[in-house]
Formats: C-alpha cells, sequence, structure tokens
C-alpha cells in the first residue's frame, strides 16, 4: 500500500493512457511498481519452492532409515535404534479431530453470521463482530491451557453421558469408563471454538455481498424471513461458506499448542474418540521436537511434509468446489 | 479492505498484549518453582564464597529444563558476586543442548543423559584438541505423585508400579495394591496413569528405574519417550501435576518440585522399611551410583534397584557438557568460575531449597577436580 503512495504519484494523464493500453506513455514510477510487485509474486513461489525442497531432502533421508512402514507404523520411535516410526496415527487424528472441529464450528459460524446481518439489531452486530475478533486474537497456547485446566473436567460430565446413551455407536464408546477426557472429541471442541471466528469473518462478509434485489425478490413472493434466506441468501454465499470453512479447517489441521496440551498422545489407533489417545501432525512434532535426534528431527520433518501436502489437497479441492459453484451463482445473478 | 486492516491491526495489538501478559505470567511462575524464600539469604551467604577468578563477558548455555531453576538461582547469585558476567541458560530441552553445544554456539550444555559415542565424537570438532565430558551436577529426585480421595497413605512397589503403568492393573482395590497397604480403604476405581506427552528424561529416568527393579513387569526398552499403551498424558511436568490434581484416581511420576501439594506415595525398595521421597533419600541413592565415565568423563550408572536403607531410587542427575580441552578462550575463565562455583558445597547445599538433591560428596568432589583441569 505504502509503496504505491510513494512510487506512483498518480500523473492526470494515466487514466487515460492505461485506458489505450500499451500505447501509453510508461513512467519509471510505472515500471518500478510492476517490476517490485512482480518481484514479491516470484519471490513467495521461490520461498514455497525452498520450502519444499527442504521438507522433501530431509523427509527423504529420514524415511530412507525408518525400519518400519512410513504410512502404516503407529509407534514412532525415531530417537531409537533402529528407528521406528510410521504416521498412521497422527494422520487418523488430524483428520477425526479436524471433521469434528468443523462439523461443530461451521453451522455455528454460519449461523452467528446470518444473525449478525440479519436479525441482530445494528447496536447488537457491532459488539458482536468485535468479541468474534477478540476470539481469533488470543493465543494458541491460551486456548491450551484454558483447554487443559478449564474444559476437560468440566467435559466428564458430557463424555459420560455420551458413553452411555450413544455408546452403542461404537464412536462415543469408552473402553474404560470415567477417563479424564483428554481425547480427540475435547481437542475438536477446542479447535472448533478457535476457528470459529476465521469462519464466521468470512461467511459474514460474503453474506453481506447478496445482491440487495435477491432478497427483496424474494420477499416479493410472500417469502418468510427464513424462506428468503434459504432461497436466496445462502446459495449464493454457498462458495464463500465453502472456501471459509476451507481456512478454518486449515487452521485446524495445523494447530499445534492446543492440541499438545489437551490431547492425551498415544500411539493407540481407535474409533473411540472418547479414549484418550492418538496424536496430530503439528503436536507430535512440537513435543518431540526438544529432544530429538537428528535423524528423529528429520522424521519430524518428514512428517510435516505429509501436513503440508495434506493443507495442499485441501486448498485444491475448496478451489475446484469453489469453481464450480460459481457457475451456479454467475448463471442465478 | 480498510475494516479487515483495521481488524487486523486490532488483534496484532491484543495478540501483542496477551502475548507479553503470558511472558510476564511464565516468569513469575519461575521464579515460583524455584521455592525456597532462603534464595536471597542463601546468595548474600555464598557470596564471599564465590571466586570470580578474571571471569567476563557473556556465557551462553542451553539445555535440559529439568535443571533450568538450579542454575536459574545459581546464576543470579554468581552474576550478584561478579558484576562483569552475563550467564544466559535456555532451558530448550537436552536434545537442543547438546546440539547448540556440538554446533559451537554455547559455553556448556546442560543434559539429563550423558553423551552417545556420536555426539562425543562430533565433539571433536568445537573442542580442539579435546572432546566433550559429562559432569554430573543436579540431582532430580522423582516422585510418584497420586490423588485418591480417602488414601493418605499409599505404599507401593517396583511390580506393582510397573503393571500400574502398563494398565495392567487397571482398578485402585486390586490385590497386589492391597496387600502393600493393609491399612488403607481403596475404593473400586479405575487407575489413571498419567505420562509425559513429549520426549523427557523424566520418563526416562523412570523407565529405567521399572526396568531394572521390575524387569519381569516391564518388557519396554526404555527411552525418552513413553512406550506403554493405554493411561493418560499430559504435556510438561505441569501438566502431569495439574491433570493428577483434578483427577480423582490419578497416579503419576513428576518431578519433586512439582509435587506439592499433591499426595506422594512411598516405596518398597526391600530395605527395612517403605521409603518417602524427600531430597536425602534421593541423594543417598545417587551415592550408590557408578562412575561408569572414562577418561575424564564422570557419567553416572545409578544403581535403580538399590535397597540400601531409606534411598529413593527413582532419581534422574543431569550433567553440565563441556570441553575437557579446546574450550573456547573468551568464554573458558568463565565458565570453569562458574561451574566451580555450582559444583562448590555452599551451592550444592543450597538445592534442597529447591527440591533438588545435591550430589554426594565422593561424586562432588571428582566434579570439582574435573573442573579444576578444564582448559
Amino acid at each position: 500500500m505504502e509503496i504505491t503512495k510513494e512510487t506512483a504519484p498518480p500523473p492526470p494523464a494515466v487514466p487515460a493512457a492505461a485506458a489505450h493500453g500499451r500505447r501509453g506513455v510508461t513512467r519509471p514510477g510505472d515500471r518500478i511498481f510492476s517490476g517490485l510487485s512482480r518481484g514479491s509474486g516470484i519471490l513467495l513461489l521461490v520461498l514455497m519452492a525452498a520450502i519444499a525442497v527442504f521438507l522433501t531432502v530431509r523427509a527423504a533421508n529420514a524415511i530412507s532409515q525408518d525400519h518400519g512402514n512410513f504410512l502404516t507404523t503407529f509407534e514412532w520411535d525415531a530417537n531409537t535404534t533402529p528407528p521406528v516410526f510410521g504416521i498412521a496415527v497422527l494422520l487418523y487424528g488430524t483428520l477425526v479431530s479436524s471433521v469434528i472441529a468443523m462439523a461443530i464450528a461451521v453451522p455455528i459460524a454460519v449461523g452467528i453470521a446470518l444473525f449478525m446481518t440479519h436479525y441482530a439489531p445494528r447496536r447488537l452486530g457491532g459488539p458482536l463482530a468485535y468479541v468474534i475478533d477478540l476470539l481469533a486474537a488470543v493465543p494458541s497456547i491460551v486456548y491450551g491451557l484454558w483447554g487443559a485446566l478449564f474444559l476437560v473436567p468440566h467435559l466428564q460430565g458430557l463424555t459420560s453421558w455420551l458413553d452411555q446413551y450413544l455408546g452403542w455407536t461404537v464412536i462415543f464408546d469408552q473402553s474404560n469408563p470415567g477417563t479424564a477426557p483428554r481425547n480427540l472429541f475435547t481437542a475438536g471442541i477446542l479447535l472448533a471454538i478457535m476457528i470459529l471466528p476465521i469462519i464466521t469473518n468470512v461467511s459474514r462478509e460474503v453474506i453481506r455481498q447478496v445482491p440487495a434485489a435477491h432478497e427483496e425478490a424474494a420477499l416479493a413472493l410472500g417469502a418468510t424471513r427464513w424462506e428468503t434466506i434459504r432461497m436466496s441468501v445462502l446459495p449464493f454465499a454457498r462458495s464463500g461458506i465453502i472456501s471459509a470453512s476451507m481456512l478454518g479447517l486449515g487452521r485446524a489441521l495445523g494447530e499445534t499448542m492446543a492440541v499438545v496440551t489437551v490431547l492425551s498422545s498415544s500411539d493407540k489407533l481407535t474409533a473411540h474418540i472418547l479414549d484418550p489417545g492418538g496424536g496430530t501432525f503439528a503436536a507430535n512434532i512440537a513435543s518431540h521436537f526438544g529432544e530429538a535426534t537428528s535423524l528423529g528431527r528429520d522424521a519430524l520433518i518428514a512428517s510435516g511434509l505429509v501436513l503440508f501436502v495434506i493443507t495442499l489437497l485441501v486448498n485444491g479441492a475448496a478451489r475446484v468446489i469453489i469453481a464450480r459453484r460459481k457457475e451456479y451463482s454467475g448463471a442465478n445473478a | 479492505m480498510k475494516l479487515q486492516r483495521k481488524n487486523r491491526l486490532r488483534a496484532l495489538s491484543f495478540g501483542a498484549i496477551a502475548v507479553s501478559g503470558a511472558l510476564a505470567l511464565t516468569a513469575c511462575g519461575s521464579d515460583n518453582n524455584s521455592g525456597g524464600n532462603g534464595g536471597g539469604a542463601s546468595a548474600s551467604a555464598n557470596a564471599s564464597n564465590i571466586k570470580c577468578d578474571n571471569a567476563k563477558g557473556q556465557l551462553l548455555a542451553s539445555g535440559s529444563t529439568a535443571q533450568q531453576n538450579a542454575i536459574g538461582q545459581w546464576s543470579k547469585d554468581f552474576m550478584a558476586a561478579c558484576s562483569g558476567v552475563q550467564i544466559n541458560y535456555k532451558g530448550v530441552g537436552s536434545g537442543a543442548g547438546i546440539q547448540d553445544f556440538l554446533q559451537g554456539n554455547t559455553a556448556f550444555a546442560g543434559s539429563d543423559s550423558s553423551l552417545k559415542p556420536d555426539e562425543v565424537a562430533q565433539s571433536k570438532k568445537v573442542c580442539k584438541g579435546g572432546k566433550a565430558i559429562d559432569l554430573p551436577m543436579v540431582g532430580g529426585p522423582i516422585a510418584v505423585i497420586y490423588n485418591l480421595d480417602g488414601v493418605d497413605n499409599l505404599t507401593l512397589d517396583a511390580p506393582t508400579l510397573a503393571k500400574i503403568f502398563d494398565s495392567k492393573i487397571k482398578k485402585w482395590n486390586d490385590p497386589a495394591i492391597a496387600k502393600l497397604n493393609p491399612k488403607a480403604k481403596l475404593p473400586n476405581l479405575a487407575i489413571q496413569a498419567y505420562h509425559r506427552t513429549e520426549d523427557s528424561g523424566t520418563t526416562d529416568n523412570f523407565t529405567k528405574y521399572l526396568k531394572a527393579a521390575a524387569p519381569s513387569d516391564w518388557k519396554y526398552s526404555g527411552g525418552k519417550a513413553w512406550q506403554a499403551q493405554g493411561g493418560q498424558s499430559a504435556k510438561g511436568s505441569s501438566g502431569v501435576a495439574a491433570g493428577v490434581k483434578q483427577t480423582n484416581g490419578s497416579i503419576a511420576y513428576d518431578e519433586l518440585s512439582y509435587a506439592k501439594g499433591l499426595q506422594m506415595a512411598q516405596l518398597d525398595t526391600g530395605a527395612s522399611k517403605p521409603v518417602a521421597l524427600t531430597t536425602d533419600s534421593a541423594s543417598k541413592a545417587i551415592a550408590d551410583a557408578k562412575i561408569v565415565g572414562a577418561d575424564g568423563d564422570l557419567s553416572l550408572e545409578l544403581n535403580y534397584a538399590t535397597k540400601a536403607e531409606g534411598a529413593w531410587p527413582i532419581v534422574l542427575v543431569t550433567y553440565e557438557i563441556a570441553c575437557d580441552k579446546g574450550n573456547k578462550a573468551d568464554t573458558l575463565p568463565a565458565t570453569k568460575a562458574f561451574l566451580k562455583y555450582i559444583s562448590s558445597d555452599d551451592a550444592q547445599a543450597g538445592l534442597a531449597n529447591q527440591s533438588y538433591a545435591p550430589l554426594p560428596k565422593e561424586i562432588a568432589t571428582k566434579v570439582q577436580s574435573a573442573i579444576d583441569g578444564l582448559s
């Protein structure tokens, strides 16, 4: 922003020249600015490539010395000889905790966004937005401490209830009833709170951009407020809400300190999400890095590479979904 | 756009406030941990005994968090006596500390375990004409803490502990526990055994104890990472203590300084009566250790299966790691003077205030003469 101000003083002739494209006079300011912006773009690509190369080289070194199967081994014993480590538990734990977080956060976030844009009086909407921003500003370690010291003891009742009445679903079954809920479920709830602000804020902006004409048309047809939202607001905002959710998912996948403090990690892969155990990529790296040998560090980097790839895939999937939805809303608009 | 930018600014400023708040909090926390309000008194008492020996400049060191509080207090005392010295010890973990030292970034490292052969080989690069040696310095007693309503005295032995932490004993009223505690009213409650989430020297020493004292009940190979299945894990010593505090029916191993306000189990080691953990009983077990390091190295092999009267066998010994020859010339005087001070009887005697175990006389003497020989 500042760069444009300094290097490109707006000469009066520029709009006309720009309109005529290349035939116009190119001034040094233009050239400097285009060079700078191109440079920033290239720098970003170089940076990404450098990270990818670094991760790949170190990861290849570790995987070649792994005495287990990197994809299917449950244990993470990278510092012992022979080193045996695999990402099965981490992959599962990362995905499950993120899915739980999304299942809780997305409906609530969309609800908050709709409330702020369509239901809340103006006087309430502002402060509410402010409070949501505040949620985003809390450092994740603070969420972690709150989770471990407050949320975990207070979730005991809920988990026992789930175990008792929904235990037949296998998912909510506790194999050792009454254990402290330091499990993937609690981690998921905490992650949901942490990704709530980003999903809410982006959804709110998207919902605000729904053309007034759409809503007025629905109202004119005699639709109630809920019907208006269902028929005109949600279809238009859907692709934006999906991309907001993917941003949230990205944060949930990579969240570290909060998970480390709340989750009781172990090499156990279980469908019972209320049993303590499991782990996530980022939490595993944080808890093993301090005492890792050089091979152990490379092994952690290898797991980081997998997380990198998963995040790429998630972003790619989101783009595909959005691109497809755009055609719909484009046709509608 | 404008709105977003404003939000970001706002978020940043809140983040900054929160972070600085957290920093202030952690600073308070570590001060509290170092416990002992006698710190001030001992500082002035020790000041006269500290020999500065031309020490000056900045002394960088890093490593084990287990000895961080001890080093913190010692550096405070030392810097108060020798005004030209700045000591900066960062608790980054033993592995990272050794790495820092081997890359030549620090004057000495603190570690929960002695150097491995390949690390000694690597050290020849930074120690010109010499190699790195282990100097035992701080004993860390490891307590067995538990939280069980209505049970104030609990005695356990190694096989029972091993079975509890391996999820073989699942209830508090198990016959094995009842046999050791005939008087206690043990409830029919699930045992929740806490261990450390992250790799830690405390885990390493606790499992070494289980392996040495109950070989038929603890089959894991050992190491800094927890290998058994089941149980609960929590991050850091304080995380484990917090977990035990909030869970009825829990048990864990943790450093003595974190056991304040929690119940501690006694240990039936095979001595005539069960041993309770104190800094004294831990020192007694360290006295039973053998020096196994060769060629100037003083690494210890603890006798975890000791049956000595009144000796608490679950201890860890943390080392300072420095070059025997070829220490950097600019930091050598300060390194030597500081290490000499912390191995002195006065400094060691102050350890008990902070829930550490002082080195037994015999070992301390050897450490002192090794430090005299550093060059």
